[in-house]
C-alpha cells in the first residue's frame, strides 16, 4: 500500500475527486480555503470544473445547476458562508437536487445549523461527521451516494483541525469514474418531444397536465420523501468501551479524537469510561447512545460549543441517566475553534471528577 | 401622455373569460408552448416576450438542445408551460444556476428568464459576474419596472415619476433614488457578446425583439460570450393604467429612460431591421 502525507484539506479534495465529483464551486474562507485551492488544481486534469464563485450565493447556485445537469457536484464554506447558502440548500431539498456541501467549521458552533437546517421550510439534510482526515475518503463517497440516492443536499462537517492537520492517506484507493447522469437530470434532449423535463422546487407537474403547479401535492410528496429518507438512512456511530462504562462520553469530529485518547488513558488505569462517537449527526444515532447510556451513571457530552449536540443526546437517553455538557471553553483569539481549553489533560481531569463525584 | 388614474378611480375591467358562444377559429400557440392559456393579467407583455424567445429557439433548431432557467416572478407562470427543458432557480439566482448547467453541458443553449425585480434587485451581481466571466449563456430580463407578482412595487428600474404601490405619488430621485439602466451596465462589460433592449408594446417592437432573440442565441451558439436581452413589457396592473393604454404608457414613460436598441454585438452581421 502506498501512503501519502497530505494536508487534511487535500484529503477532502482527493476524496471528492475520487468519488466522481466533477464540479466544485467555492468562495475562500478560513478554514475552507485550502479545500477550494486543492479542488482548483485537482479537477481540470480529470475534465472537471472548479468555479471561483464570486460569492457563496453564487457558489451554491452554480452547484444547483451542475447537479441538475447530471454532474456529481459539491460546494462548501465555513458556517458563516453556509448561512448565506441556506436558502438554496433548503429549496434544493424541495427540488430534489442532490449535491454535497462541506462545512469546514470553526469549532462546533454550527451543529444546529447543520442538523436542524439553517434555512426555511420543512426539510432535512443528512449530515456526516468524520473524526479526521483518515475517515474522510469513506464518508465523502457515502455523502455523494446519499445525495444521489435521496436527491437531497448532504452535509459533511469538518473543522479547522481537520483542514490543517497533515496526515497519511492511502494514495492507492480506487478513483471512481463519474457515474452516468441520472435519468431525471437535464441535457436538453427532451425538448420538443411534447414531454420536456422540468426540475423545480415548485413541483414537476406541467400546465399541459391540466393542473399547473400543484403545490399541495408537491409538498406532500416532498414530505413523504423526507420521511423515507429519515427511515432509509441507517444512523451510524462508533462505540468504544461502553459495555461496563460508568461515565459515557459522547463526542463527534475532532473532539471525539480527544475523547478517544482520554478513554484509553483512563482505561489503562482501570477506570470504567466509554465513548460514543456519532458519525451521522442526522439521522442521529439515538439507539447507540441509549444503549451506551444504559447501566452507566452519567453521560457527558464533549463538544466545542456552548451545548448543542447535548439536546440530541438527551432526546436519545430520555432521562434514563443524567446528561451533562463538558464545554464552556474560553474562545481562542482567532475564533477558529482551536480553544486552548480543548486538551486531553483538561478532559481527563473533568472525567476524573465525574468518576469520583457523580 | 397617458392620463394616470388612482387605483380607486379605475373602471372595473371586463372579464377576460372567453364568451360561451365564442368559436375558436385559429390557434397561434407556438409548438414550444404547451398551453396557450395563462394566468397572467390581461394586457401583460410577458407572454409576448416568452413567445419571442421560443420562436427564436424554434427558428434556430435548438428545441432539443436548450435548457431554460427561470427565476421567480410573474414569468414563472411559463416555467411549467414550455416544451423545452426547464430548471427553476430561486429569486435572483438564475445566472449562477445557468452557469452550472452550461459548464457541465457546454454544447447546450442555456438561457435565463428573469424579471427586473429578480435580476436587477435581488441578484444584480449574478448577471454582472456571469457577464464578466464570459459565460456562454443567454440572459433575458423582462423589464416592466415593478415587482408585478407582489402587485406593483418599486424596483431598481422604476422610472422617475412612475407610480408604484410604495411610491404612490411617483418615484422621485430625492426620496427613492434613480433608475438603473441594466442593458447599458452590461454593454460595457468585457465578456459579453450581444446586448440589446427590445419592447413588446407594438408590432414593430415585437418584430425587432424577435430579431434580437435570434441574434442573442446566434451569438451564444457562436461562443461569443454572454448574450443579454432586456425586454420592456407592459404591466397595466402594476402601473395602474387601463389595459389598452399600457402600450402607450410604455412608449411614453418607460422607454424614455430605458431606450430600445442594440447596444453591443460581436456578431459579424445582425439580423436585418
Amino acid at each position: 500500500m502506498t501512503t501519502r502525507l497530505v494536508e487534511g484539506s487535500e484529503a477532502f479534495a482527493h476524496a471528492m475527486v475520487g468519488a466522481g465529483c466533477r464540479f466544485f464551486a467555492g468562495y475562500p474562507m478560513t478554514p475552507f480555503t485550502e479545500v477550494l485551492e486543492h479542488m482548483a488544481s485537482a479537477l481540470p486534469p480529470v475534465g472537471g470544473v472548479c468555479m471561483n464563485a464570486e460569492s457563496e450565493l453564487e457558489a451554491v447556485g452554480m452547484v444547483w445547476g451542475a447537479a441538475a445537469a447530471g454532474a456529481r457536484a459539491a460546494t462548501g464554506s465555513t458556517g458563516q458562508g453556509l448561512s448565506l447558502m441556506q436558502e438554496s440548500i433548503a429549496e434544493a431539498a424541495l427540488a430534489g437536487i442532490g449535491f454535497v456541501v462541506l462545512n469546514m467549521a470553526r469549532g462546533q458552533g454550527d451543529y444546529f445549523q447543520a442538523t436542524r437546517g439553517g434555512g426555511h421550510g420543512d426539510y432535512r439534510t443528512p449530515v456526516l461527521a468524520p473524526s479526521g482526515p483518515a475517515e474522510v475518503g469513506e464518508l465523502i463517497a457515502d455523502a455523494f451516494d446519499l445525495a444521489d440516492r435521496w436527491r437531497n443536499p448532504v452535509l459533511v462537517v469538518g473543522d479547522y483541525y481537520m483542514a490543517h492537520t497533515w496526515v497519511d492517506v492511502d494514495g492507492a484507493e480506487e478513483m471512481l469514474e463519474p457515474r452516468p447522469a441520472p435519468a431525471w437530470t437535464l441535457d436538453g434532449s427532451s425538448g420538443g418531444t411534447g414531454g420536456a423535463k422540468l426540475v423545480s422546487p415548485l413541483g414537476t407537474t406541467k400546465q399541459r397536465d391540466g393542473v399547473g403547479y400543484d403545490l399541495a401535492a408537491h409538498y406532500e410528496h416532498a414530505d413523504q420523501q423526507r420521511r423515507n429518507m429519515a427511515e432509509g438512512i441507517a444512523p451510524r456511530a462508533e462505540t468504544t468501551d461502553t459495555d461496563d462504562a460508568e461515565v459515557v462520553l459522547v463526542a463527534y469530529g475532532t473532539m471525539a479524537r480527544y475523547a478517544e485518547s482520554v478513554v484509553s488513558l483512563l482505561r489503562a488505569e482501570g477506570r470504567a469510561v466509554g465513548l460514543v462517537r456519532p458519525i451521522t449527526l442526522w439521522p442521529f444515532p439515538e439507539a447507540a447512545v441509549a444503549a451506551a447510556a444504559e447501566g452507566s451513571r452519567i453521560v457527558a457530552v464533549y463538544e466545542n460549543n456552548a451545548g448543542q449536540m447535548i439536546d440530541d443526546v438527551k432526546l436519545s437517553v430520555l432521562g434514563a441517566v443524567p446528561v451533562i455538557g463538558l464545554n464552556g471553553y474560553r474562545t481562542d483569539s482567532s475564533a477558529f475553534g482551536i480553544s486552548p481549553d480543548v486538551s486531553v489533560e483538561q478532559l481527563t481531569a473533568s472525567v476524573r471528577d465525574l468518576l469520583e463525584t457523580s | 401622455m397617458t392620463e394616470r388614474r388612482r387605483p380607486d378611480e379605475l373602471a372595473i375591467l371586463p372579464s377576460d373569460e372567453v364568451p360561451t358562444d365564442a368559436t375558436r377559429v385559429a390557434d397561434f400557440t407556438p409548438d414550444l408552448i404547451d398551453v396557450g392559456e395563462h394566468h397572467l393579467c390581461p394586457g401583460c407583455g410577458e407572454p409576448i416576450a416568452i413567445r419571442a424567445v421560443v420562436d427564436a429557439i424554434a427558428l434556430l433548431g435548438l428545441a432539443d438542445k436548450s435548457v431554460a432557467v427561470f427565476g421567480i416572478g410573474c414569468s414563472t407562470a411559463f416555467s411549467n408551460n414550455l416544451d423545452v427543458e426547464v430548471l427553476q432557480a430561486l429569486h435572483g439566482r438564475a445566472p449562477s444556476v445557468a452557469t452550472g448547467v452550461a459548464r457541465v453541458r457546454p454544447g447546450l443553449a442555456v438561457f435565463t428568464i428573469q424579471g427586473d425585480g429578480d435580476m436587477a434587485n435581488e441578484g444584480l451581481q449574478e448577471v454582472l459576474h456571469a457577464a464578466a466571466r464570459g459565460e456562454n449563456i443567454v440572459c433575458i430580463m423582462l423589464n416592466n419596472g415593478v415587482f408585478g407578482e407582489t402587485g406593483g412595487h418599486l424596483t431598481v428600474t422604476t422610472t422617475i415619476g412612475q407610480r408604484t404601490k410604495n411610491t404612490i405619488e411617483g418615484r422621485n430621485a430625492a426620496e427613492h433614488g434613480h433608475p438603473m439602466r441594466i442593458a447599458e451596465m452590461l454593454a460595457q462589460i468585457d465578456g459579453v457578446g450581444y446586448v440589446a433592449r427590445g419592447a413588446v408594446n407594438d408590432a414593430g417592437n415585437v418584430a425587432r425583439t424577435k430579431r434580437m432573440m435570434v441574434d442573442a442565441f446566434t451569438a451564444q451558439q457562436q461562443g461569443l460570450g454572454l448574450s443579454f436581452v432586456e425586454v420592456l413589457t407592459m404591466c397595466p396592473t402594476g402601473w395602474f393604467v387601463p389595459t389598452d393604454e399600457a402600450p402607450d404608457y410604455l412608449a411614453e414613460t418607460i422607454a424614455g429612460t430605458h431606450g430600445v436598441g442594440v447596444l453591443r454585438s460581436a456578431l459579424e452581421s445582425d439580423s436585418p431591421g
